[in-house]
């Protein structure tokens, strides 16, 4: 190939290492549920790692066999969870996009996704326009309070079902500092897009239960979104400028803890901030590592400064089952939420086939890969319905969305809840 | 690169969407476990038996090598394209198509992951035993071609004894049906035990028949440690001299444990020089009988360490020592390659010996683990191919291990096949007229040699 021109291989270069580490024994085959789904070997990890090797070495391009491989990642984990040889499947997912975004380009919807999580005025202002421009484009879903596309949007196929955007964003709700008992620890709320936009009540029982704790809340006003949609897309650059921001306005406080109650934030901020920020930024990687040290789950957070569901939890009768959210999953926070809900009065829980699985959404990979999204979630749909649960219990919002896209297609009337919803019920109720 | 018209006559017969020649593609179907790399020219996934035929069918009229590949798990490079041709996946073939609980018998399609087929039947009350270490993505095509074994086989016995018949495509193109779903069974050769450990390279298997068995009721796991390493060698002999046969005799050597705690620190106790991971199954009762039977056996044998587990939780604890071998060994080394040899078990020590002589005269680092239980050790050679000449030296040291295992009795591959891995030892175990003799076999059934050629044996037919 004598005219081919020379492609940017920067990105890889950085984690040639762990690309040796695989040795292609196939037991990411077992994991995978993008493999699950396309049941060929480009889907699964060893197959996006020989690409990438064959990358490296100038035999293939970034071109658009290259990119189908790679798009076809949930980055949810697991096979790294499971890869006898621990190699990051992820971080080498996102570096190759990255490759492939330096190359080819951002995709217009990455550059879409760009624009909007750089700028939280775009995104207060979208979700005002979403608010009153809703009825025109979305009928509403009364089994599960959603919302339907009247049409296909750009971006968001007819079939998605959307939830509803909040009236006042969660962030707008409340002062910046929230002050507690003295003595008690001082909290930094990560609060996310999805908390802030979409499911605010996920933000006012975290608020609600660490204030129950005696607990000073801060939640900086100007943190942003995470950045993991950018990451997703391999649009480094607005995610190094989205950590730099995030950063500096986490580092403003003395704080004990960093609290995130989305699991996709705090999969970012406690493990991708330092193994793909951080690896391309050295001069960043101290401060994405004290930062990750203090990122704690909610509910992790909640057990360690022992909360007694008890006195904030439900009273009524609710039979729920649990879903394990990748990036809690990953972290090993798998028994802590359970503990928390089985603790609390009145609630059953009732386990699913599979909970340890990808519910299917995977940032943004729904987005372009729609119907094996939904196919890797008609699994999961069919083990929450198997168990007779009045509602499905889990701690992210990201997941939240998905389970019910999926509950609202098979037509079930099952309830999405996080978790923090079960443990304040009482506390919201009587304020 | 095939031409155009067989590319259309492919696509006509699977379908446009399973037939890929995108060099990506490519790449990801030339690989397995061994790391060995080579381009076929198209990869093709058939839906069906007639599918395959017709693939093979062509193949042999145009004289084009075939691969016939599962999970691509294999270690000896058998679903390798080396050469090039056409890749043949057979996960689409992946239906449990019966599962007869009156004559206790199965049949599958070859794509079926091992142990989605084992929950199945298990669910049921049934057992499917033959376990190798890959089976949560191999498939159960490629465990009868490359006769897999595993831990369980020294009670269970290998894949090989679970088959009853098959279903076979032969590189003509000839659908044929081998054995059946009878016990006995005694109307012309036996074609079902010729196949189970072939390679791929006498026909594409499309249906299996095995045998199951009723699901023990409960299972017991000891991690038993010793001062010695023929300390653990006696126990293996003396446990089963004591008429107890252990539905699992895991075996690690001291390098293996070093690696290990190092590693992860699973507080092993310091003088411990050898592992034996012991499990027995059966009746409840029996199990409890059995574990304390063969405390009383061991005990006398340099025992520093007997644990046993209470439950399912604990059995998997035992059982993490085992399964973190794997990544600890890289810290030795970042290359290694990984030989199956057997020796007749009372014979373990000795080849354990050798293979430490071999080690010093190379100046390797050699880890040792194993299925003790039917003397078939993993030797694992680790080097770092960067540096120059080691590679070599593994080679050499690796024809010295061969030798030791025959010297013993033993042979040099008990689970992994000889694909292209061990292709250059092979006549240290097979005498010219072995050879001769599997070679008209094959030349009998694949006269235009299209079905993974340039496998197993070193000469071209």
């Amino acid at each position: 190939m004598l005219n081919r021109k020379v492609i940017d291989l920067d990105p890889l270069k950085r984690i040639e290492n762990e690309l040796k580490k695989c040795v292609k024994c196939g037991a990411c085959r077992a994991n995978c549920p993008a493999f699950a789904a396309y049941g060929k070997e480009p889907a699964v990890a060893r197959g996006k790692i020989a690409l990438a090797q064959h990358l490296l070495k100038g035999d293939i391009e970034l071109d658009g066999a290259t990119y189908a491989a790679m798009s076809k990642c949930l980055l949810c984990g697991s096979c790294v969870e499971k890869c006898p040889n621990e190699v990051p499947t992820d971080e080498i997912v996102m570096v190759a996009r990255e490759a492939l975004a330096k190359e080819r380009g951002l995709t217009t919807f990455h550059q879409a996704v760009g624009r909007v999580i750089r700028n939280r005025r775009l995104m207060n202002f979208g979700a005002l326009a979403g608010r009153i421009l809703g009825p025109l484009f979305f009928r509403k879903v009364p089994a599960t309070s959603g919302l339907r596309l009247r049409f296909p949007l750009p971006f968001v196929g007819g079939k998605r079902h959307i939830p509803q955007i909040a009236r006042k964003p969660f962030m707008d709700r409340h002062p910046e500092v929230i002050p507690g008992e003295p003595g008690k620890p001082r909290i930094l709320f990560f609060v996310g897009c999805m908390t802030n936009f979409v499911y605010t009540e996920v933000g006012e029982a975290a608020l609600a239960l660490f204030r129950h704790l005696g607990c000073t809340v801060i939640i900086p006003k100007d943190q942003q979104c995470c950045g993991l949609p950018g990451m997703s897309g391999g649009d480094l650059d607005t995610v190094r400028g989205l950590a730099e921001k995030n950063l500096a306005a986490l580092e403003r406080y003395e704080a004990d803890y960093v609290m995130t109650a989305c699991a996709t934030c705090g999969g970012a901020l406690h493990k991708f901030y330092p193994a793909v920020i951080g690896r391309k930024h050295p001069e960043l990687m101290e401060r994405c590592r004290a930062l990750a040290e203090k990122t704690v789950d909610a509910a992790v957070l909640l057990q360690k400064l022992g909360l007694n569901p008890e006195e904030t939890g439900a009273g009524d009768e609710l039979r729920i089952t649990y879903h394990d959210p990748c990036h809690l999953r990953t972290r090993n926070i798998t028994r802590q939420p359970r503990e928390l809900l089985t603790a609390t009065p009145g609630v059953g829980l009732a386990e699913m086939a599979g909970a340890d699985r990808c519910c299917g959404l995977g940032g943004t990979f729904n987005v372009y890969h729609y119907d094996a999204s939904m196919r890797i979630n008609t699994g999961k749909t069919e083990a929450i319905v198997a168990t007779g649960a009045q509602a499905v219990v889990t701690g992210c919002p990201g997941c939240m969305m998905q389970l019910s896209d999926g509950l609202h297609h098979a037509g079930s009337r099952v309830r999405v809840l996080h978790t923090l919803e079960i443990l304040a019920r009482r506390l919201r109720k009587t304020p | 690169m095939l031409d155009t018209r067989i590319l259309d006559e492919l696509r006509k017969i699977v379908g446009t969407d399973q037939v890929a020649t995108d060099r990506q593609d490519l790449i990801c179907y030339g690989y397995d476990a061994t790391q060995m790399e080579f381009l076929p020219d198209a990869v093709v996934h058939p839906g069906s038996t007639e599918e395959v035929a017709a693939i093979l069918k062509l193949a042999n009229r145009e004289g084009i090598p075939v691969f016939p590949r599962g999970a691509g798990s294999g270690f000896t490079g058998g679903a390798l394209p080396k050469g090039g041709g056409i890749v043949l996946v057979v996960t689409r073939l992946n239906r449990i198509l019966r599962i007869d609980t009156e004559n206790l018998i199965a049949e599958v399609e070859p794509g079926v992951v091992t142990e989605q087929f084992q929950l199945a039947v298990e669910k049921l009350g049934l057992f499917y035993p033959p376990d190798p270490a890959s089976l949560k993505f191999s498939t159960l095509g490629g465990n009868v071609a490359e006769n897999a074994g595993g831990p369980r086989c020294v009670k269970y016995g290998v894949t090989r004894d679970f088959v009853m018949g098959l279903e076979v495509v032969l590189p003509t193109g000839e659908i044929i049906r081998t054995g059946g779903e009878t016990y006995k069974g005694v109307v012309g050769y036996d074609l079902t035990r010729l196949l189970c450990g072939s390679e791929g390279s006498l026909g594409v298997i499309t249906k299996i028949i095995f045998k199951l068995l009723p699901l023990p009721e409960a299972k017991k796991t000891m991690l038993t440690i010793f001062d010695s390493i023929d300390g653990a060698a006696k126990a293996v002999s003396a446990i089963i001299g004591g008429k107890i046969i252990p539905t699992t005799l895991e075996f690690m050597d001291y390098a293996t444990l070093t690696c290990v705690e190092r590693r992860f620190s699973l507080g092993i106790p310091a003088e411990g020089r050898a592992v034996l991971l012991i499990e027995v199954d059966g009746d409840r009762d029996l199990i409890e009988k059995q574990a304390e039977r063969i405390h009383e056996i061991i005990r006398p044998l340099g025992l520093v360490q007997f644990k046993v587990a209470k439950d399912a939780a604990e059995s998997e604890a035992l059982w993490r020592v085992r399964r973190l071998v794997s990544p600890s060994l890289r810290d030795v080394n970042p290359d290694k390659f990984n030989e199956d040899i057997v020796v007749p078990r009372s014979k373990v020590p000795d080849v354990i010996r050798r293979i430490e002589k071999i080690q010093q005269r190379y100046d390797i680092p050699i880890v040792n683990f194993g299925h003790a239980g039917d003397g078939n050790i993993h030797v694992n050679v680790m080097i770092d191919k960067q540096v120059e000449g080691q590679e070599e030296k593994a080679h050499e040291a690796i024809a010295e291990v061969f030798r030791a295992a025959l010297d013993l009795s033993g042979t040099m591959s008990g689970e992994h096949g000889v694909g292209l891995a061990k292709q250059p030892y092979i006549h240290l175990e097979l005498t010219q007229a072995q050879v001769a003799a599997m070679q008209a076999i094959k030349k009998a059934l694949d006269p235009n040699n299209i079905l993974n050629p340039g496998k197993m044996f070193p000469v071209e037919i």
